[in-house]
């Protein structure tokens, strides 16, 4: 149908298309993340056990020793083209952990090497992350004038 | 399958090059020089190439065209610009304004989807729906004498909006303008569905291949016996591929090497190629526009 009144055929047809929707798999979905998010935090855990108890890191200095070693493996997993597999199959579980935000860093980073430096890896690192970080901060701050108030 | 019928498999994504970019151009490029050869003819014997991609401003085309000592015309129709170059082409022939004709298009998974979609490595689901760009192309040699088989006839198609907004989900965006095409050919040609062995759809993949035959269906004609979908047979379906294989590069690697064989060869004698195209882009779906897309037909037949 083309022309101007194709208002009332495309209600129709988008109905009859969404017919086709295969359902989401909710408790698969939920299964998978659930224990790849779950496995990403206990290795995070032993991580900073490790520290902890080896190194000897206490406080703020064990959190960001930790958060560095899992950005780090994050970075190293997407760099050998592994972690795109890992999120294919376990979608939340490995994009909402601070692995999943190295990953949405570092995966601009290589693709658009290609350009250049500058105006390739550096000014297209942050498409993906960049919608995070900005609602991260507001959010952030909207909360932590909600805890000045209160 | 179609593996065998093709004149290069390549093992490396980049072709030995040092961009996807760059590796789509020589990729064409191969197709273009490699369809001139296996016409037995030479390069200096060609009067136009007519081509083109999906990357922004066909880049793969017009570099590619760089190569070779001809003129050039560079046409965009999605993943329709196989059929569309090949309606050109013949009718240029046809008219007698050219002699010799190269018609050639290709796709590459990694640079559309850097284009069109997220990086990849990037660690996101995809939906059931979403198909995967084929990374290769074909190029069609048309001249106005030898050969079996041939060009008949051709139908351009009308840009068709069903409203389908959701971008992973070109199948059934782009099956309304399959069947419209489709039957308008059916239409002005007078032939029924059955004249032809073949009636070859680009990339609708496997839901946009239920629709289209559903559609015609309710126009009262019946396709089910003789509908092919490129998308749809390009790959050994496993759970990773979808609904099947998509883009420029779909049609035009299916089409140039399986089907052409067979046609060669006389086991399909009239097929009807009707590749399909979206004709949208990242600024239009980010400005929430639903997505035209149009389909051009051209008949095949050994003569």
């Amino acid at each position: 149908m083309t022309g101007k009144n194709r208002e009332n055929y495309n209600k129709n047809y988008i109905a009859y298309v969404n017919s086709f929707d295969p359902p989401t798999k909710h408790f698969k979905n939920c299964f998978r993340a659930f224990m790849v998010g779950g496995l990403i935090c206990c290795i995070g855990q032993f991580i900073r056990y490790m520290l902890e108890g080896v190194v000897g890191l206490t406080g703020d200095e064990l959190a960001g020793a930790t958060s560095i070693v899992l950005i780090f493996l994050g970075v190293l997993l997407t760099g050998l083209g592994v972690y795109d597999r890992i999120g294919r199959n376990a979608g939340a579980g490995s994009i909402v952990p601070i692995t999943g935000f190295a990953n949405t860093v570092a995966s601009p980073a290589m693709e658009f090497k290609t350009e250049g430096m500058v105006y390739g890896m550096a000014a297209k690192m942050f498409i993906v992350a960049g919608p995070i970080i900005v609602f991260g901060v507001l959010a952030g701050t909207a909360v932590g004038i909600i805890y000045l108030l209160l | 399958m179609v593996g065998n019928y093709v004149d290069k498999t390549l093992t490396d994504d980049t072709f030995g090059e040092s961009s996807y970019e760059k590796a789509e151009c020589k990729m064409l490029s191969y197709a273009i020089s490699r369809a001139i050869e296996n016409a037995g003819e030479k390069e200096e014997n060609v009067d136009l190439l007519i081509s083109g991609d999906l990357l922004n401003q066909i880049i793969s085309a017009s570099f590619a065209a760089r190569d070779f000592d001809f003129p050039f015309l560079g046409v965009y129709s999605a993943c329709s610009t196989l059929s569309e170059s090949l309606a050109l082409a013949a009718m240029l022939v046809d008219a007698g304004y050219y002699k010799k004709i190269v018609a050639a298009t290709g796709s590459h998974f990694s640079s559309a989807e850097r284009q069109y979609r997220y990086p990849l490595e990037l660690g996101n689901t995809r939906p059931p729906q979403s198909q995967w760009t084929v990374t290769g192309a074909g190029g069609a040699f048309i001249a106005n004498e030898g050969g079996r088989v041939a060009i008949t006839s051709a139908t351009l198609g009308k840009v068709v909006d069903f409203g389908i907004t959701d971008v992973n989900n070109m199948g059934a965006a782009m099956a309304p303008a399959a069947a419209d095409t489709i039957l308008n050919h059916l239409r002005d040609t007078g032939r029924s569905a059955d004249y032809y062995d073949l009636i070859i759809t680009g990339d609708l993949g496997a839901l946009g291949s239920r629709i289209v035959k559903d559609l015609i269906w309710e126009m009262g004609v019946d396709i089910q016996n003789n509908h092919v979908d490129c998308g749809e047979i390009i790959y050994n379906v496993i759970e990773d591929e979808f609904q099947g294989g998509s883009g420029a590069g779909c049609s035009a690697v299916v089409f140039n090497s399986y089907i052409f064989d067979k046609l060669r060869r006389g086991q399909l004698t009239r097929v009807l190629l009707c590749a399909t195209g979206a004709l949208l882009s990242t600024v239009s779906s980010g400005q929430g526009e639903s997505i035209p897309c149009i389909a051009h037909a051209v008949s095949i037949e050994v003569v």
